[in-house]
């Protein structure tokens, strides 16, 4: 690990559980990590969430989900187009990057870098309201 | 192209999908046998992926199985087993068979089996399965290599109107059908409100235009059942009056059924719902009286209804 991620890591593992994914979206999320749900699930709640809002796999736990689809509307100080970003479609995790630092990969791109046969958002995808 | 994929363009006859038992082992004769009280209702019916976490003879396996058998199948996939590389051969090789419709799932954990101790994949999650299978539709692998011809698929999806966080779900499903599902199986719902919310903000959207949706029903003997998908089966919950309902019943079966075919009524009479999901526990005859009740007809004359209308066109 070298030192931009160590120091990453210090800062986001005690406030967001952060996992390292090197990819980080969590402005997208509701400034909840979606590596700390059990399936690791970047798209959104499972069919699986128990009626009290807590997770199928850890009954203890609240779903992650729930919990970023709250805070996606509810946290103060956030950027409207952050909030606006939580239905966006992420793709698959690039599991080369595990262990790296996010910031770098995010000012170098490397983080929005998807396989080639991923294709991009449709143009309407922006006027997903339901 | 695949029954279920010309009903989908046609874009207006009632659709009936069904969940195909699972069959553990034995021969295609007892497999033809466990599909025949369903299948000849059923424009296509699911060949499930492991489901709630217990080992079945596979997907795959059992789609083929069910295209032998002349029942047209659906292959279910899920992402708690698998990375990206297998389930897109997966798919592939269902699709070198003839099998074209295809059902992407999140799954339930590893947890929800009898294996728990099992390592879990979700390499990809739900939307990004659909979109990599849109992706296949298109003709070309997630790495972007060309599949050569490209498999006519016909993607669907699932999804949950009755669990947390409720508000979201229905953007959740928008998602998938932007992701490419044309079809949504929804799960099981024991609270009419919750469907008809989640419908009703698909329908306003103008969703259910691109997407056909498909509430489920499970039809159950007694009251054991509803207990045991309210404690046991992630994302279900059952109302306790429901339960009282059945048990308390003079004649439980009768009363589980009468509930099944409410469900049923109500479910066809949301403006956006285009047909139905069955799945059958009872296993005595009831598939064939529900349709009959609700005014379905078999599989085969609604074939040969709509070839007439397209004739007398």
């Amino acid at each position: 690990m070298g030192l931009v991620s160590a120091l990453e890591h210090v800062v986001k593992k005690p406030i967001w559980d952060c996992r390292m994914c090197g990819q980080c979206v969590l402005h997208d999320t509701g400034m909840t990590c979606p590596m700390t749900c059990p399936k690791t699930l970047r798209n959104g709640p499972c069919g699986g969430v128990r009626e009290d809002g807590h997770c199928e796999v850890k009954p203890e736990m609240r779903c992650v989900w729930v919990k970023a689809e709250e805070r996606s509307r509810t946290l103060p100080l956030m950027p409207q187009d952050w909030r606006e970003h939580f239905n966006n479609l992420r793709p698959p995790v690039d599991n080369r990057l595990q262990g790296t630092s996010s910031w770098q990969n995010l000012l170098s791109g490397r983080d929005r870098e998807t396989p080639p046969g991923w294709t991009p958002e449709p143009a309407e995808a922006e006027q997903a309201e339901a | 192209m695949s029954r279920l994929g010309e009903l989908l363009e046609r874009g207006d006859e009632l659709i009936i999908t069904g969940e195909a038992p699972v069959i553990d082992g034995g021969t295609l004769a007892d497999y033809e046998a466990k599909l025949a009280e369903l299948a000849p209702w059923c424009d296509a019916m699911n060949a499930t992926d492991n489901t709630a976490a217990h080992a079945h003879a596979s997907n795959v396996a059992m789609a083929i199985a069910m295209q032998r058998l002349g029942v047209e199948p659906i292959l279910q996939v899920v992402c708690r087993d698998k990375n990206r590389i297998a389930q897109q051969a997966d798919i592939m090789g269902a699709a070198l068979h003839g099998v074209e419709n295809i059902c992407c799932l999140t799954g339930d954990d590893v947890t929800a089996g009898d294996e728990s101790e099992a390592r879990r994949v979700f390499d990809l999650d739900g939307p990004q399965l659909i979109r990599l299978a849109s992706s296949l539709r298109e003709g070309r692998y997630l790495s972007g290599r060309s599949v050569g011809t490209p498999p006519a698929l016909v993607i669907g999806a699932v999804e949950n109107p009755g669990a947390p966080p409720l508000d979201y779900r229905a953007q959740r499903a928008a998602k998938k059908i932007m992701a490419g599902a044309r079809y949504l199986q929804l799960q099981i719902c024991y609270h009419p409100d919750r469907l008809e919310a989640f419908v009703a903000a698909l329908h306003q959207g103008g969703w259910t235009e691109r997407c056909a949706i498909l509430p489920s029903v499970v039809a159950v003997k007694g009251a054991g059942p509803l207990r045991f998908m309210d404690a046991s089966v992630p994302g279900i919950s059952v109302p306790a009056e429901v339960i009282g309902r059945v048990a308390d019943a003079a004649e439980p079966a009768e009363e589980a059924y009468r509930l099944v075919r409410e469900q049923c009524e109500h479910a066809l009479s949301l403006p956006g719902v285009r047909g139905l999901h069955l799945t059958d526990f009872r296993k005595d005859g009831s598939m064939a009286r529900l349709c009959t009740d609700l005014g379905i007809k078999p599989r085969s004359e609604r074939e040969q209804h709509a070839h007439h209308r397209v004739v007398a066109v």
